[in-house]
């Protein structure tokens, strides 16, 4: 069994209610965190630990915070990520839907760190029953003494709110989670200014992710120091993959990020195999957004060596032959699946989601969108994958956010690692409305059947 | 408008216009399950702001509805993760159950069939959000029980 941090409770009968949690030792870390430390010791902590943002970019959160301004007499904010959008990412749901203490009680530290007294948890619309689960968690916690006025006798107050979206994956992004919690379109606005200087309400403001305010739990009870123990390099801690596709166990795993890619997708304690006893294709193995790769480069770098589940060995070999850690959403392609078809509903993905703001987004969203469905329809031409590869490209790197990056990626890897399947595609017009180009080239180099 | 107060006031003073998303969300609950554009302005005098500044936020995100809908509106994932994982004959068999298109509604103004993006339960795939909650490992059987589920439930209520 793996080391568990965040989800050693998780299977606690009653954990979600606020007695059991705190008979479990719940509040512990943040009794000692606002009775025992100060700020900056645990700003100190939260920098030693190394813990990077689970929320998909991997920035360090303690420096982050260390960023935040302090204008006398201006209110700040904390705003806790759970836009929780990008395919194939469903991790924040699970521990909010689990273990809601868990995540109040980060927040509480975390609030006190950054002097924010009125924090906000952005949900997507979506995830009306876990907002509701929130609720009921802030009220326990409120009624116990843990939020509300001069906590713990410290003088120190915190309240801590829900708010629901509505059904924007660009919210996800943190200038527009900002421009939606101020009741507006989710329009991301142009940096700089940061949030952690004109945030929400043009407030100091400093965002993070569901997952990453919840390790600072374990972090305060650990140190930092001893939390910078587990993992590997610059992949402190544990982190949470939510695993999706053609698996046996499709599921939300906590790893220590030492464990080899081969071993998350085959052990019986993660993955446990591709399903149906099939071969597995290709993976995107950081949310939709990262290069998705097939699976002689998935289980071994360009290299030759093995793979791990952490962010440096996943990057391995850059754009070319790896791909990111990203949001861990864990997409697992068997033989059966086809390249054209993924990309294509990740491009309209994409295209639904761009805000509109800037028109290499807008526009390549659409062509993209509209040239996959002509290719995956039997009436693309060989001309169509290069014009694919020109329109990725000018989206890249010309937008406002990134998620002109984010619909590009996809695209770009796609044709990168599969381009004979999108020739196979337009040069066997019928056969590929019945068939699929199936493996190929990309029999699995471990796993290969007798 | 009790549930209203309370929305608005975890927001500071003259922010009153961040409690929009919320206050839509309630609003869409109390007028069957759209936004009507009443409904629209309403919200605007409650919030003390423009009409205008409703509407671009209503048109802007996908839960809100500016068209009437069915009592119970299945709201399929269509992206990658759940087309891997069948999410295509599921929406094809709800399509032959209810005889309608996506985007169109039963005669009987009982059903909605929506196609939407990642809800973020791709590995409880196929699935589909109705009203609240999320209906997951989504099988033809399981699509007939839902559906003979919502019929009985509006039958027992007439
Ligand atoms: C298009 C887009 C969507 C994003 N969606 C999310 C999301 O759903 N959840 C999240 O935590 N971060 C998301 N991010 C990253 C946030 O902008 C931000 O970096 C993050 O919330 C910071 O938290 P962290 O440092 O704890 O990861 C998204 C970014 C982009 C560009
Ligand atoms: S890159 Fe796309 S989503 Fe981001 S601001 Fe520009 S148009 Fe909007
Ligand atoms: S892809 Fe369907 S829920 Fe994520």
């Amino acid at each position: 069994m793996g080391l568990k941090l965040l989800l050693e409770k998780a299977n606690v009968p009653g954990i979600r209610t606020y007695d059991v949690y705190r008979r479990e030792g719940g509040y512990s870390a943040a009794e000692k965190a606002l009775k025992e430390m100060t700020i900056e010791s645990i700003v100190e902590e939260v920098k030693k630990s190394g813990l990077r943002g689970r929320g998909g970019a991997g920035f360090p959160a303690g420096m982050k915070w260390s960023f935040i301004a302090k204008p006398e007499g201006v209110p700040r904010h904390l705003v806790c990520n759970a836009d929780e959008s990008e395919p194939g990412t469903f991790k924040d749901r699970y521990l909010m839907e689990f273990l809601p203490h868990l995540l109040l009680e980060g927040l509480l530290i975390s609030s006190f760190a950054l002097g924010s007294s009125d924090t906000y948890i952005y949900i997507r619309g979506e995830y009306a029953w876990v907002a509701d689960i929130l609720e009921e968690a802030i009220g326990e916690a409120t009624k116990n003494g843990w939020l509300g006025k001069n906590i713990l006798g410290t003088g120190f107050d915190c309240m801590i709110h829900v708010h629901r979206g509505a059904g924007a994956y660009i919210c996800g992004e943190e200038t527009a989670l900002i421009e939606s919690l101020e009741g507006k379109r989710g329009n991301p606005r142009i940096k700089p200014p940061f949030p952690a200087i004109q945030g929400l309400w043009m407030r100091p403001t400093v965002v993070n992710n569901v997952e990453t305010l919840a390790a600072v739990v374990p972090i305060i009870k650990m140190g930092g120091d001893e939390y910078a123990k587990i993992g590997v390099g610059r992949s402190t801690g544990t982190k949470l993959i939510s695993a999706c596709g053609n698996i046996n166990k499709p599921g939300v795993y906590e790893i220590d990020m030492t464990i080899s890619v081969e071993d998350f997708i085959y052990s019986d304690e993660y993955c446990g195999g591709i399903a149906n006893g099939k071969k597995l294709k290709a993976c995107i193995p950081g949310g939709s957004s990262v290069p998705i790769l097939p699976a002689n480069l998935l289980l071994k770098t360009a290299k030759g060596e093995t793979r791990y589940m952490n962010y440096e060995s996943l990057s391995d070999g850059g754009f070319a032959t790896g791909s990111m850690m990203g949001s861990g959403g864990f997409i697992i392609l068997d033989e059966d699946q086809c390249i054209v078809k993924n990309t294509l509903t990740l491009a309209r993905f994409y295209r639904h989601e761009s805000c509109g703001q800037c028109s290499p987004c807008r526009e390549g969203t659409g062509w993209m969108e509209k040239i996959l469905q002509k290719i995956e329809s039997g009436k693309g031409e060989v001309s169509d994958i290069d014009l694919l590869w020109d329109i990725q490209r000018k989206i890249e790197g010309n937008t406002i956010c990134p998620l002109g990056d984010a619909a590009a990626w996809p695209v770009a890897a796609a044709i990168r690692h599969f381009r004979d399947e999108f020739e196979w595609h337009i040069n066997n017009r019928e056969l590929s409305q019945t068939s699929n180009f199936g493996l190929q080239h990309y029999a699995d180099p471990i796993h290969v059947p007798a | 408008m009790t549930e209203f107060k309370r929305l608005v006031a975890r927001y500071p003073e003259g922010k009153q216009k961040s409690a929009l998303l919320p206050v839509l969300h309630l609003a869409q609950d109390s007028f069957g399950g759209w936004l009507p554009t009443e409904a629209m302005d309403y919200v605007a005098v409650l919030l003390n702001i423009e009409p205008i500044e409703v509407y671009e936020v209503a048109t802007f995100y996908s839960m809100y509805n500016l068209k009437p809908v069915g009592k119970f509106v299945f709201e399929v994932c269509q992206t990658g993760p759940c087309m891997i994982s069948g999410s295509e004959n599921i929406i094809t068999y709800i399509q032959q159950q209810l005889g309608i298109q996506p985007g169109e509604t039963t005669k009987d103004c009982l059903f909605t069939l929506k196609l939407v993006e990642c809800l973020g339960a791709c590995g409880y795939a196929p699935m589909m959000q109705v009203g609240k909650i999320y209906r997951e490992h989504l099988t033809k059987e399981k699509v007939d029980a839902i559906i003979a589920e919502y019929r009985t439930q509006v039958a027992a209520q007439n």
